[in-house]
Formats: C-alpha cells, structure tokens, sequence
C-alpha cells in the first residue's frame, strides 16, 4: 500500500503537531520551528537551525570542545592536543571516535592518548596558566618526537581569565618556534560543537597556516595536488576516498584531519584544490583558503555508487582530459563490485524505510547510498546543522520526508513510535533506546564499530551492515510466544 | 581490488591488502614529515627505561591517560539508583552527551539524563533562567518523579547557587512545590567520579532527611557506591540478603534502569529505589557501604543522622565477603544460613582446586581505590603477588590503607601503592618492572599492547567487552566468577605460550 506524497505530508505534519503537545507553551513555540514535513521544491527544508538548545529537553548535541579536540584537531596523529581544564572531557572523549591512523603510539602518535591539565581547585582560583607552561614543558620531555601542541581549552578557561594565547607565544618561542596552537573552544561557547569546528578552523589558519613562510622544504607542487579536507578516517573512511584519487591520478598531499599530520596541514595551501567531505565543519578554512591562497573547493559525496560516480566526475572536471578518462576507469573497474554488492543485498533491502538523526554531513550524504539499495530515508536532521546544510539538504530528500532540527529525546522516540521505520542511523545514546523498541538501528557516527563506509570499498560495508541490522533474526525474538 | 561482494572485507582486513599498504607507505614518505625509522626505534626503547621511568615520576603538571572521571558522571550514576528520576545537569550541554555515552558504551544501555544547556550568555548573567526551564521542560517531557540537580564545572565556576535556583524555579512553577528536587554541587575540579557520586548520595539523603524525625527501628541500609558491576552486583547482594533475611533498604538501586528488556518497549525509568523507602530509610538502625571511598560524606552524614555505619571496600573474595555477612549478622543478629557457608566451601574448593596455578604469580591493578582494594585482598588470597597498585583517583590515605594490607600477607610484600598516578605511569612501572598480568578497565588495552602484559579487563569502563556488569564480582558467587576470569587468562597465556610445534609441544598439555 503505497501512500501519496500529500498523505506522508498530511501524516508528518500531524506527528508533529501532537509531539508538540508535550511542551511548556514557550518551548512549543520555539521547538516547533525545528520541525517540519518537506515541502518539494522549496530552497530549504523549513526549520530553524543553531540556534540554543533548550534547557532539560535533552537534546543529543555535544559542546565547541567536542568540535574541536573530538573533531578537527583530535584526529591529527603528531601532535599532542592537551585536553585544558579538569579531568572528564578528555576522558569521555577518549579514543571515542575511530579516527584510524597508523603510527607509534606515545611515540610518534598520540591520537589513542588523553593529555589533561586535570585542573584542581587551585587552578580555578589562582589560574592554569603556570600550570600549563610546566605542561608543555613535560610534553617535551617526555614526548620529545611530537611535531606540535594544541590547547583545547575547556569551559573554566574562558571563564577564569587564562591567557592560553600568551603561553603559547612564550612556549613557541622557547622551543624554537615550534607550533603551539591555543584553542578557545570552551564548551559553552555557541550552540553545539558547531562553533568549535569553527574555532577549531581559525585556530589552523592564524596558528598555522599564518605561522608559516609558505615554503616547504622538498616539495615539488604537480597539477594534480588535491587535499581531503573534513574527511576524520573513522573506521578508514579516508582511506578508502584516498585509493580512489590516486587511483585516478590526483596526488593527495594532505588529509584533514583523520589520519593527519602537522606537516600535511602545513602544505594545504599547495593544493590545486581542496574536496571536502564534511562540508559543516571545514567549509569555514576551505574558503579561507580559497580567498587567500585562490585554491576552489569542492563538497563531495563517497557514500554509495551514485553519489561517488557524480562526484568522481566533478572532481574530474576540475582537471584534464587524462584525469577525466580516468575518472571513467576508475568508475568502470568498481562497476562489477557494486553490481554484485547490489544484487546481494538490494533483495533484502528494498523498500525498507529509514530514519537518521546524526552530525555534520552525513543526515543528507547517506541517503543515496540507501537508496542505491533500494531504501528510503523518510525522516532526517542534524545535530549542529545551519541553514546552508538544510538548503543542501533539498537535494536529496523527498518531498513530505519529516525534518527535526536538534531533536530531542521525547520527539525522536515519539516520531519512531509513530512512523516504525525498519532502521534508524544515529549516535551510541540513541541506540538503545530504539533496539529496546525493536527497531534495528545503526550508529552512523562511529559506524558501529564497522567501516569504511566510503568509497567503493566502503559501499559494500555499508550494505552488508544495513542488511544485518535489519536483517537480524534477533527482531524476530522481542515477542513471547505466548504473548503475539 | 580486494573487496568483494561475497566475503566483505571490512577494516579489519581491508587495510592489509596490498594496494592499502602500499598507499600508507606512500603517503608517510611523500607527505607525512615521518620520524625516521631509527630515531623512533631509539625513543621507543628509552621510553621503556629506567631513566625515562624517572622522568615519568617527576611529572608535577601533565597528566597522561588518567583513570579517572570528573564528579558529575557520579553524581549521574547515583541519581539513576532512584524511582523514576531524571538526573539534570546544570551547566554546559556537551557533558552530558558524554556521560550519557560513557555509560551506554559500558551498559550497552540507554542512559537519560538531561542539561540545562548553558552558554555564553549564562556565563554572565547566571544560569537562574536555565534551570527556570529547564526544570519545567524536563518536568513536562518525561514526567519523574524526582529530578536529581548537580552542576558541571561551568556552573561551578561562576558560582550558581542550586539551592537558591530551585527555590525560584518552584515559585515560578516550574514544578510543583512539593516536588522532590535534591541536588549536589558537583565541581569537576575536586576529586573524581566517586566524590560525585558520594555528593549526590548526600544530596539526595539531606533533601529527605534533614527534616526528618528520626525514629530508630531493626532495618539497615545499604550503598552500593560507583560501580561498574552495578547491575549483577546488586542482584547478588540482593540475593544474599534475602538469603539471610534482612530487612534492608538498598539506597540506590541500578540493576533495572541499566537492565533493561528488548521486548518493544523503551522504559526510561525502571525500577530503582522508591521515595518512601529513602525518606524511611532514616529511621533505620545502620548503614553499611559498599564502597567507603565513594560514601565519605554520605557515612558521615548518616552518623550524624545517629545511624550506627560499617565501610567496606568493594568486598571481593573470601575475607570480603566473610567481612560483609559478618557486618550484616552483627548489625541484624540475624545468623549467616547455612547455604552461604556452603557457598563459601565452593569458592574455598574451587581455589584450592586451581590455587598452584595462580601461586606466585605477578600483578599489577589499577582502579577506583575501593576496587583495587577489593582485588588486592583477593589475589593475596590466591598467593598471587600483587607488585603495583595503582588509582589515580586514591589519595595518601588510601595508599597508607593499601600497605596495611599488603603488610597483612607475604604475598603482599614488595607491592606499592601508587596514589594520584596514571597510566603513563602505570607504563613505566610495567617496562622497569614487569609482571604476568595486568588488572584494569579496557584502556588497559593499550599498555598490554605496548608492554605486552596481558590485560585481564576487570573494573570501569570497559567498552570493548560485553555483558560483564551482569555477572557479579560481589559475594562468594561473584569471587567464583572472578576466580575463572583470572583461570581463564591464565590458561590462555599458558597455552599461547607452549603451542609452538617442534619446539614446545611438552607443556602444551591437554590437562591443566
């Protein structure tokens, strides 16, 4: 039974008009702008987006420090990112992530390690910035083959008075200049992590990029240096893009930041140009770049055959006619791959209905990949999204799929309840709450301890991941015989 | 190409393919600035030094891989334990998503919590209006029955006041007067996780009980403490007071919220301890804790309620368990039955059945302070050889506590307790001074694979392991299951460790 476009419409707007119900008259008023059943055609998907949480809602988001030291400068694998403040941010956000890298933890590596100030009481009252010199100090002593320190400050830093910035300057200075970057990524800063990727990104430009003569010693620029830039390696997701642009004969100098290293950031600027996978959280330094160091930029899309034969084509189109004949071969070679990977799966999974709440991209990314297996995504939102992600968003949903901007825990399980999707993709604190449900779910942050998912090597991954969620004999096992 | 439709290489195996390996090394060359092979060989090695131990220790500012949380993700855990209550963070929003992760990873369950989501704007002018509605939206959404208040360090900081929040909060109506809104401040950058957890005990003792008339009656109570066994734990001891028929109330009471069924429906809030058995709980005789280090306060409180209080210390093994039915039959008169001796000779049997193969063996631990006592009593019980002790969140009379007990056994001489340190240290100690196994939660994986001591995962979190909080630690039953984890590991170095064949095919024997 196939219901019409307007029903699907009719139905969501009903959903959540009723989910609205719950809330103290001024919470409705400002939650249900973040609400909305698309309307096809429409140059956005008609909600409001960053704008503050509301207080006890229990949203899913997380703060600029998650931005920042879990997102954009955690992942960089040479240089020893000291989480600033007391013990509990590192801590949670230990290693939490996947960002695969290859390296000689505590060595040579430090991605996998937590680095605190483990602030006490008399930090607070007398302030961490003595504390922080000795820090560095140790840091360079006990871990002498670390390339460079970040400071990713924690919410007491702003609020005490520390001047991160200045030690950083004394420090740098001490140890010959090396690259020391003050992150001002206080956990209540903005709306989510949103604004610390943000920061996170200024912090490259002015303590990295802005540090840097421009000339790198031993390298020969070639016309086809491209960069993957908001690409975080969870589960090699990085990887498994990069073997297809070198494949087609692009030269990757410099992956961001999964896997990445201080010297690759460094020669960014030499790039012909930079593709960007997570538009929401590098856009801000890709056109810093572009208006400083003239290098375009390109949002691509490696999730599924469809999205990753577009994109290979546009990346393509940047380049000539050796790269673009290439490209085609490349897309050529994977055919039979995603034939056979479809054909396997695309039989169990057709028609299945899915909902996602997740980050940065991957709420609009994902879905042709779902698509390519014959899946519908009928309600999807972001976390920290802002209205450029809504408006690109319109490329890829469907007309009457629901929209929840910064869901809260009571709509998403009411919005699941009502529409019993046959898979949600969202976070690890989602995920229970749903399985109890019976739903089949997946973690689409962290890939549910799987991946890659991008890439053609991914693709299959994907599939295969999809297909034993919901496919699980598991579901079939909530029921008591003596309870259907 | 590699992949393939028909067997799926995920990363477990995809990046060893040929053409990914060939790419990694490509990339180090060409882009990577890499620290020459040599050069790292040689830091590799020092690192593993003395000297570098010497180093390590004289660390004043920098902690490294700490194993420790900050307060409020106790003060989370202990407000869960009751009937029908959200715990509400006040402070930044971005701790609670991390606490709410940090126990789903371990639980492999849903945990609810909410934030009054604080931001710049609250930094200045206070975070009265946060709490104002975020009381009321929490109220309205998920409809507790009591909301547990304690703050991040951000509200610490700036010095809001819960006590005079909640108050307006309720005159303004954001929930009803007659509410019950216990809080704790909870400041990230005192103690750790079981100072939260004990701030949060207290909190919810004196919202009750500070106006309370006290009238003294034959029960006694029990506080469980921060623990990642929580859920088999309590079951356990729940068991084994029923075993002897104590009239108990157990304040604080996890094992359903973190247990709960796949059978279509989501409870966000299943079982815990009722509000009418805490507010009754004053009245009774005595109170006896799981875990002294994470009830300090709490006890103190409580003695001054004019409860009489017993502490143990995560009680695990034998002399534990022995200590905890003893404290139960003094306080209750009532008699230890005879199926607990019974169960005492089984795990008494069963060590004296696999004793030879524990004797004299080496360990190192680390843990919550109560934790690493409980174990440490254990191994000492097995002739094992406890050498380090390490909790990061154990302070200097913890530490005189530890060398009481290693004094108490030779098995314990030559063993150091190490209070404050980390992990990084912890390294330093297994590279100078090795032992045969290592005690610790899953990020002990990491030392296992740079030291190569095997990492037997007993403590919090551990996320890389399922299920292990369902079965208990606790009571002879939970010293049995420890028993076989330790046996277990043992054997399979033992085995990986003769089954080389042509050269060690004598010890690889099928009887053990």
């Amino acid at each position: 039974m196939s219901s019409t476009a307007e029903d699907i419409k009719a139905r969501n707007k009903a959903l959540i008009a009723e989910v609205l119900e719950v809330y103290p008259e001024k919470a409705k008023k400002k939650r249900q702008k973040h609400l909305n059943a698309y309307e096809g055609g429409k140059p956005d998907c008609g909600v409001k987006s960053n704008i503050k949480s509301l207080p006890g809602v229990m949203t899913i988001r997380g703060c600029a420090y998650a931005g920042s030291k879990g997102v954009v400068w955690g992942p960089i694998k040479d240089m020893v990112h000291i989480s600033h403040g007391p013990v509990g941010c590192g801590q949670y956000s230990w290693a939490s992530r996947r960002n695969y890298f290859i390296g000689t933890t505590g060595i040579d590596s430090f991605g996998t390690m937590q680095f605190t100030s483990d602030f006490q009481e008399k930090d607070i009252v007398f302030g961490g910035d003595k504390k922080l010199e000795k820090i560095i100090d140790e840091i360079q002593v006990l871990f002498p083959l670390n390339k460079g320190i970040s400071i990713q400050s924690e919410c007491p830093i702003g609020l005490i008075g520390d001047d991160i910035e200045a030690v950083a300057k004394k420090k740098s200075k001490e140890y010959e200049g090396k690259t020391i970057v003050p992150v001002r990524c206080e956990g209540f800063r903005g709306v989510s992590q949103s604004l610390g990727h943000h920061i996170a990104n200024d912090a490259i430009r002015d303590w990295v990029f802005d540090k840097s003569t421009g000339e790198i010693e031993g390298f020969v620029p070639t016309p086809y240096d491209v960069t993957i830039i908001g690409d975080y390696n969870i589960g090699g997701d990085a990887w498994s893009s990069r073997i297809l642009l070198e494949e087609m004969g692009l030269r990757v100098i410099a992956q961001w930041s999964g896997d990445g290293t201080l010297a690759e950031l460094e020669k960014t600027p030499k790039a012909k140009l930079n593709l960007i996978h997570c538009y929401r959280s590098m856009n801000y330094i890709s056109r810093h770049m572009e208006e400083k160091y003239n290098i375009p930029w390109l949002e691509y899309n490696f999730f599924g055959p469809t999205k990753i034969e577009e994109s290979l084509r546009a990346i393509a189109a940047h380049f000539d006619d050796t790269i673009k004949a290439n490209a085609e071969r490349v897309i050529a070679k994977y055919k039979a791959l995603t034939d056979a990977v479809i054909a396997k799966y695309r039989p169990r999974l057709e028609g299945k209905k899915v909902m996602l709440f997740v980050g940065g991209l991957r709420p609009r990314h994902v879905i042709g990949a779902y698509e390519d297996l014959g899946m519908e995504v009928v309600g999807t939102g972001y976390e920290f999204a802002h209205n450029d992600d809504y408006q690109r968003t319109t490329h890829y949903v469907k007309d009457g799929t629901l929209i929840y901007d910064d869901v809260t825990g009571f709509e998403f399980e009411k919005f699941v309840e009502k529409v019993q999707p046959d898979l949600v993709g969202s976070g690890i604190k989602e995920k229970y709450v749903f399985q109890k449900m019976g739903v089949p779910f997946r973690q689409m942050h962290s890939w549910d301890y799987s991946g890659p998912y991008h890439g053609y090597d991914g693709f299959a991954i994907f599939a295969r991941d999809m297909d034993m969620a919901i496919n699980s004999p598991v579901w079939g096992l909530t029921k008591a015989p003596w309870k259907k | 190409m590699s992949q393939n439709a028909e067997k799926v290489l995920d990363h477990f195996k995809l990046f060893r393919e040929p053409e990914y390996v060939e790419m990694f090394e490509s990339k180090k060359k060409n882009f990577e600035d890499a620290v020459p092979a040599e050069e790292l060989e040689r830091v590799r090695e020092w690192a593993k030094s003395w000297e570098y131990r010497e180093k390590n220790f004289a660390r004043e500012a920098l902690t490294v891989n700490p194993a420790k949380a900050c307060q409020p993700l106790g003060a989370v855990f202990a407000a869960v334990g009751f009937e029908s209550t959200l715990p509400f963070v006040h402070g930044s929003q971005g701790c609670v998503a991390y606490y709410r992760s940090h126990f789903s990873r371990h639980f492999k369950e849903p945990t609810s919590c909410v934030s009054s989501s604080m931001t710049e704007d609250a930094a200045v002018f206070g975070g009265l209006q946060n709490m104002i509605d975020g009381l009321a939206n929490s109220n309205a959404m998920y409809k507790p029955k009591m909301i547990a208040v304690s703050t991040t360090c951000m509200a610490e900081v700036i010095g809001d006041d819960l006590n005079a929040f909640i108050k307006t909060a309720k005159e303004k109506g954001s929930v009803p007067m007659d509410m019950d809104v216990p809080y704790a401040h909870t400041p990230a950058f005192v103690g750790s996780h079981v100072t939260g957890y004990d701030n949060s005990m207290k909190g919810v003792l004196t919202h009750f009980w500070d106006n309370a008339e006290r009238t003294p009656n034959e029960s006694i109570n029990l506080i469980n403490g921060f623990d990642g066994y929580v859920v088999g734990n309590i079951r356990e001891l729940k068991r084994v007071l029923g075993l002897m028929g104590v009239d108990y109330t157990l304040i604080g009471d996890q094992s359903d919220v973190w247990d709960t069924p796949t059978d279509g429906e989501f409870r966000m809030y299943d079982g815990g301890t009722k509000i009418e058995d805490v507010k009754a709980a004053v009245n009774a005789k005595a109170t006896l804790s799981m875990q002294e280090y994470c009830t300090e306060k709490t006890l103190a409180y409580c003695a001054d309620k004019g409860q009489q209080t017993v502490a143990l210390n995560h009680p695990v093994g034998i002399a534990g368990t022995d200590r905890l039915l003893m404290a139960l039959s003094e306080l209750t008169g009532k008699e230890i039955p005879a199926e607990l001796l019974k169960e005492r000779g089984r795990l008494v049997d069963a060590i004296a059945d696999s004793q030879a193969h524990i004797h004299g063996k080496s360990f190192a631990i680390y843990g919550d302070p109560d934790l690493c006592y409980g174990l440490t009593e254990f191994l000492l019980e097995l002739g094992a050889e406890p050498k380090h002790v390490l909790s990061t969140n154990g302070n200097k009379a913890w530490a005189e506590k530890m060398q009481a007990l290693f004094n108490s056994s030779p098995f314990g001489k030559g063993c150091v307790a190490y209070a404050g340190k980390d992990l990084w240290h912890m390294r330093s100690l297994l590279a100078t001074e090795p032992v045969d196994f290592l005690i610790g939660n899953t990020y002990g994986k990491y030392l296992e694979r740079d030291i190569g001591t095997p990492l037997i995962r007993i403590g919090f979190p551990v996320f890389d392991r399922h299920h292990h909080h369902r079965s208990p630690i606790w009571g002879y039953q939970g010293g049995m299951n420890l028993l076989v984890k330790l046996l277990d590991k043992i054997f399979d170095e033992m085995d990986k460790d003769t089954n080389i064949p042509s050269k060690t095919d004598y010890s690889f024997d099928i009887i053990r």
